[in-house]
């Protein structure tokens, strides 16, 4: 859910666009992170760990841990606390340690 | 191609943009490093009003002082600010390298000030990697900069200020806070803000702990438990905590990676909250030229940081012979706000780590 109405703060959100989560169409801003935008629509859970597989979300949100790693446009490991949304971005839940492209 | 520079700083938050804003105001040329896209470091998510005296920005909001520190910096020709910019090695031959705008990056500065802040603690308890399970910064973050309702309801993690800021910041978000709960017997952060999320019908409950967390997928909830003098738990005070988000309001340790990297002679100060780099009366550690000032140096509050930023500003430009004349003045004054902040009851642990730190200077 977004604030709507804050006692001290606007928030300037930016455009509308959509972009692809797990294929599904979730709706977000410019100057929201991808993070902002799947916990706005309820996501809370970002992939499972490499090893026990279980559940990983967001901790830091500044992009200073690992947790909330996602592939985004096939590129694994993105920080996805610290990467704004885009029009049509595919958003993917990482399993494992994903494998990095050095194209 | 080698970038050169006469002071470079990494990190823009409250002690980089101030220590950017003292060298500058000497004539010094400054190249500021920051990682995120957006100067200003924890003061962007930070809606409080500040304590301290008026040279400190007492009585403005944090996100205010936050933007006055960086629209001051954005407009002075003496500094350049590199954002998107992660700083990865200090080199013995005094290159640093960094990724800046997806490039790798060489910078050969005269002076450096290492400004990089503070990391969030974790606490251990089974269950504490289930989604939901955030640091007090990350909730600060998706509720005042991304203005996303963080939770429904929320169980609190510590009674320092910032576990009691972010409450009240919470209920100002429109999010019930469960509990406050502390391990220690007493509040540590200020009786005003704990007064007011008491007033605001938040419980706080010291002696009391996390014993676990539970939920498929993500967090549904958290038994938590008094403990006794001993930190064992109670039998029988067991409680169940339906909540979505705990935030974890444990403490800050300092990011001092690079100072490491670059050899600085490093102790553990439990007061400061983790290893911190040796500095002298300027911030100055025991690499010639290199500075420190802020969290990485020891957990303080904001306030301080931007004095340290402001003293360490001074001593690099001052050493590049800037300000011949009025720098000592310039330091000196600096160092008397900072021993007033310190003063007093809350500044104690404070004291006490940088005699600590003193001390790392008599040893080999």
């Amino acid at each position: 859910m977004r604030i709507e109405n804050h006692p001290i703060l606007n928030f300037e959100r930016g455009e509308k666009v959509t972009f692809f989560y797990n294929g599904k169409e979730i709706e977000g801003y410019t100057n929201e992170t991808i993070v902002d935008a799947l916990h706005a629509a309820g996501i809370r859970k970002l992939g499972t760990s490499p090893e026990l597989h279980r559940p990983r979300g967001l901790f830091c949100a500044i992009g200073n841990c690992s947790s909330c790693f996602m592939t985004v446009d096939g590129q694994a490991n993105m920080r996805v606390c610290v990467i704004k949304c885009r029009e049509g971005m595919k958003v993917e839940e990482q399993h494992g340690r994903g494998v990095v492209r050095y194209d | 191609m080698i970038k050169e520079i006469e002071i470079l700083i990494i990190g823009a938050g409250p002690a980089g943009l101030s220590a950017a804003l003292s060298a500058s105001s000497l004539g010094a040329k400054v190249l500021l490093c920051e990682r995120d896209e957006l100067p200003g470091g924890q003061l962007v998510k930070q809606t409080h009003k500040f304590f301290g005296s008026e040279k400190q920005h007492a009585g403005t909001r944090g996100f205010h002082i936050g933007k006055m520190l960086l629209d001051s910096a954005n407009s002075d020709p003496n500094i350049e600010i590199w954002t998107d910019t992660t700083v990865l090695g200090i080199y013995p031959d005094g290159v640093i390298t960094c990724e800046h705008d997806g490039r790798h990056c060489k910078i050969k500065p005269q002076r450096t000030i290492i400004a990089t802040g503070a990391a969030e603690k974790f606490l251990t308890f089974p269950g504490n990697d289930l989604p939901g399970i955030y640091g007090a910064g990350a909730v600060q973050t998706l509720m005042n900069v991304g203005g996303i309702k963080p939770a429904e309801r929320v169980l609190m993690v510590g009674a320092g200020n910032i576990g009691l800021i972010v409450s009240y910041q919470l209920k100002q978000a429109d999010v019930e806070v469960a509990a406050v709960i502390e391990a220690t017997p007493r509040i540590g952060g200020y009786l005003v803000h704990a007064s007011k999320i008491r007033r605001a019908g938040i419980p706080i409950k010291t002696c009391y702990t996390i014993l676990e967390a539970y939920g498929t997928d993500k967090l549904e909830g958290a038994k938590i438990a008094k403990i006794d003098a001993n930190w064992q738990p109670i039998a029988g005070t067991e409680e169940d905590v339906k909540c979505d988000v705990i935030c974890l309001a444990v403490g800050l340790t300092p990011l001092s990676e690079l100072c490491w990297q670059a050899g600085c002679k490093m102790a553990f100060v439990r007061e400061l909250s983790g290893h911190v780099p040796y500095v002298d009366s300027n911030l100055e550690t025991s690499v010639p030229g290199l500075y420190c000032a802020g969290d990485v140096g020891g957990i303080e509050e904001a306030s301080a940081a931007m004095v340290e930023g402001r003293l360490a500003g001074f001593s690099a430009a001052g050493s590049l012979g800037y300000g011949e004349g009025t720098a000592a003045a310039k330091q000196e004054e600096a160092r008397a706000e900072l021993t007033a902040l310190r003063s007093g009851p809350m500044g104690e642990k404070i004291r006490l780590g940088q005699q600590k730190v003193a001390e790392m200077g008599s040893v080999k």
